[in-house]
């Protein structure tokens, strides 16, 4: 709790005298102060209130999740859908094995992080290392354009364009793959990356570059011994919490890189990830209460929990590794 | 540097870290074009993909694309709906938004200090900012849809898109409030003023551009989303416009993404004619946020 200076005379103020010898004016001093008190604490409730909501929304999520997941691993074994090498929700006979489904989503996200990596840490050690402050304020909010295209254009992108120039590279490529929607979601969460692990840069103190610099360093050498040594806490989380960004896409994947849930780690196979499959069965006429429709809660269960871990290690990479200058 | 009896050795090593100097130096040259490159790369794809949207949209965004309703025909379709229905939904975002997000903002770093129950909102809040938004999509239709039973309407379209938005609000408030300089607010109480009243009278008018420009940012982040929409309503045809909170909806990226997925060539044309246009009110309302910045920057004195 902060100190609250007013506290001494407004709410400890002891009743000096009856109201009735004091003069008018000191009368109404004391009803506005009342008033104010009692405002107050309508606010503070009232506030209590909306901080609540974010609360709620928690529980929102875990008992829409779980209420249709309990019902679909009723009849699914738990052991069955997790390690399961088969996903065939929309055929019969349907097998549940969700293993396919979450090596498709892995395997984008890493395509999407390493040329995030790449990109975005060049673009980094670019603008906290060697560019003029001039061009590092035209450049940073442009890249940061990026992040804010919606993701449905970044689809319609792969579709129109990725996937025609690589088709031009490998022949023989199907317009659904996994290569294309990992390509455009790299470049969307590329400046991710950039922004974060250039903070993370640019707070490293100039001391530490100065001493590099007079045993003679060159600036690659004092970018890459020094400062990205000392900023790595920093870069390690942008691009957890990059990947985990990736993991929870959902339309790049479900317009460019298929609806064929299967097991290969082959980039250039049509896949199926975790968030596509439950848009596929949001946009086609699955009954409610059925096996399928309890099936992407399930999944999203899975997506749930996968991201909510990356979140806490990101944040506790920071937390654990930050180095304290002073 | 004349040594007097291992000249040649001298010499000979001057000679290797002249060479050494020179391939440290040229390293240097080499990455530094290499990082340039990729701030490079970034910024042409950028510049790509808003050319590709660009070529393919030619001659389709036109007033008669803008007034008319979907259509199986391409040459017909418009996207009247979709335009009523995303403004629809973004006032109800909006009008929802920025009470609970300025509210607990406020409450978090004005009255609740470091309490148990304020760090277990502040954790939770920034959790719920990682969470994917199809997820929020679940929770509109499980909660919203089904449990409250609001059907699929532009009540359960702005509720769901609030909650997935509220978290960027909160961090963005509460930033621009622990802005404000405490010499401001230590004047305040000096004259005896309320906490209530210091917020009100003080931090709130201080810290208004930056809760602006959040807020923006959320509505621009919340006007694109096309999944969680997706969970709550599915590929719907509508052929006309919501005229309350109670009524069926589309939004431009969920008609955007309906045309993607039409096998015919011109529906690629009309898919990127709506990009465009929804690419407009985004660039539009991130110019606002960037104008209000600027316009409000540096009028403050320590």
């Amino acid at each position: 709790m902060r100190p609250q200076p007013n506290s001494v005379i407004a709410d400890n103020s002891p009743e000096i005298a009856d109201e009735a010898v004091l003069p008018a004016s000191e009368v109404t001093l004391r009803k506005n102060r009342a008033r104010r008190h009692l405002e107050q604490r309508l606010v503070l409730w009232s506030l209590r209130l909306t901080a609540v909501v974010s609360i709620l929304t928690t529980i929102g999520i875990l008992v829409s999740l779980l209420r249709e997941a309990v019902g679909f691993f009723i009849e699914v074994p738990i052991w069955d859908f997790l390690f399961g090498t088969e996903w065939t929700a929309l055929f019969v006979p349907q097998k549940f094995g969700v293993l396919p489904l979450v090596v498709g989503t892995f395997m984008v996200a890493v395509i999407a992080g390493i040329i995030a990596l790449v990109l975005g840490m060049g673009a980094a050690i670019y603008l906290s290392e060697y560019a003029p402050d001039r061009v590092r304020r035209v450049v940073k909010p442009v890249l940061e354009v990026l992040a804010g295209i919606p993701t449905v254009v970044y689809g319609f992108f792969a579709l129109t364009f990725i996937t025609p120039q690589l088709q031009s590279i490998f022949p023989d490529l199907i317009i659904f793959n996994a290569l294309s929607a990992g390509i455009v979601m790299g470049l969307m969460i590329m400046p991710m990356v950039s922004t974060l692990s250039e903070d993370a840069m640019v707070s490293v103190p100039d001391s530490l570059r100065n001493a590099a610099y007079a045993l003679g360093a060159t600036r690659f050498e004092v970018a890459t011994k020094i400062v990205v040594p000392a900023a790595l806490s920093g870069i390690v989380a942008s691009l957890i919490l990059a990947i985990s960004r990736a993991i929870g896409e959902t339309m790049i994947v479900f317009l460019a890189a298929g609806s064929r849930p299967q097991l290969t780690w082959n980039p250039l196979d049509p896949i199926q990830t975790m968030t596509a499959f439950i848009a596929q069965v949001a946009t086609g006429d699955t009954e409610q209460g059925s096996i399928v429709f309890k099936s992407i809660f399930a999944v999203g269960m899975l997506l749930f929990l996968l991201t909510l871990a990356m979140n806490v290690l990101g944040r506790w990479v920071v937390a654990r590794y930050r180095q304290q200058y002073d | 540097m004349r040594l007097s009896s291992p000249v040649s050795i001298a010499r000979d090593s001057a000679a290797a870290s002249r060479g050494r100097i020179g391939y440290r130096s040229w390293r240097d040259r080499f990455f530094y074009f290499l990082f340039a490159a990729s701030v490079l790369i970034g910024v042409l794809g950028l510049v790509t993909l808003l050319t590709t949207i660009v070529v393919d949209a030619w001659g389709w965004l036109d007033w008669q694309f803008i007034t008319s309703y979907a259509s199986r025909r391409p040459e017909r379709a418009g996207i009247f709906a979709p335009l009523i229905g995303t403004t629809w939904v973004i006032l109800t975002t909006a009008a929802l938004t920025i009470p609970l997000g300025v509210g607990t903002a406020v409450y978090l770093e004005e009255f609740a200090g470091r309490s148990r129950f304020s760090r277990l909102v502040q954790l939770n809040i920034a959790n719920l900012a990682g969470v994917p938004s199809i997820v929020y999509g679940i929770l509109g239709l499980g909660i919203f849809v089904t449990l409250m039973d609001l059907g699929r309407s532009v009540l359960t379209g702005g509720l769901t898109l609030t909650l997935l938005v509220l978290p960027i609000v909160i961090i963005a408030t509460q930033e621009s409030i622990r802005a404000v300089p405490p010499s401001y607010r230590d004047a305040a109480f000096a004259m005896g003023a309320t906490r209530w009243q210091v917020i009100k009278t003080i931090v709130l008018p201080q810290a208004i551009p930056g809760i602006m420009s959040g807020v923006i940012l959320a509505l621009s982040r919340a006007i694109g989303e096309a999944a969680p929409i997706l969970m709550i309503s599915g590929i719907v045809f509508i052929t006309s416009v919501p005229t309350s909170p109670g009524d069926s909806f589309t939004v431009l990226p969920l008609q955007i993404l309906n045309w993607v997925t039409q096998p015919q060539a011109d529906f690629q044309s009309i898919a990127a004619a709506a990009i465009l246009a929804l690419l407009i009110m985004l660039l539009s309302m991130n110019a606002v946020a960037i104008w209000i910045r600027n316009r409000f920057q540096g009028e403050r004195v320590e």
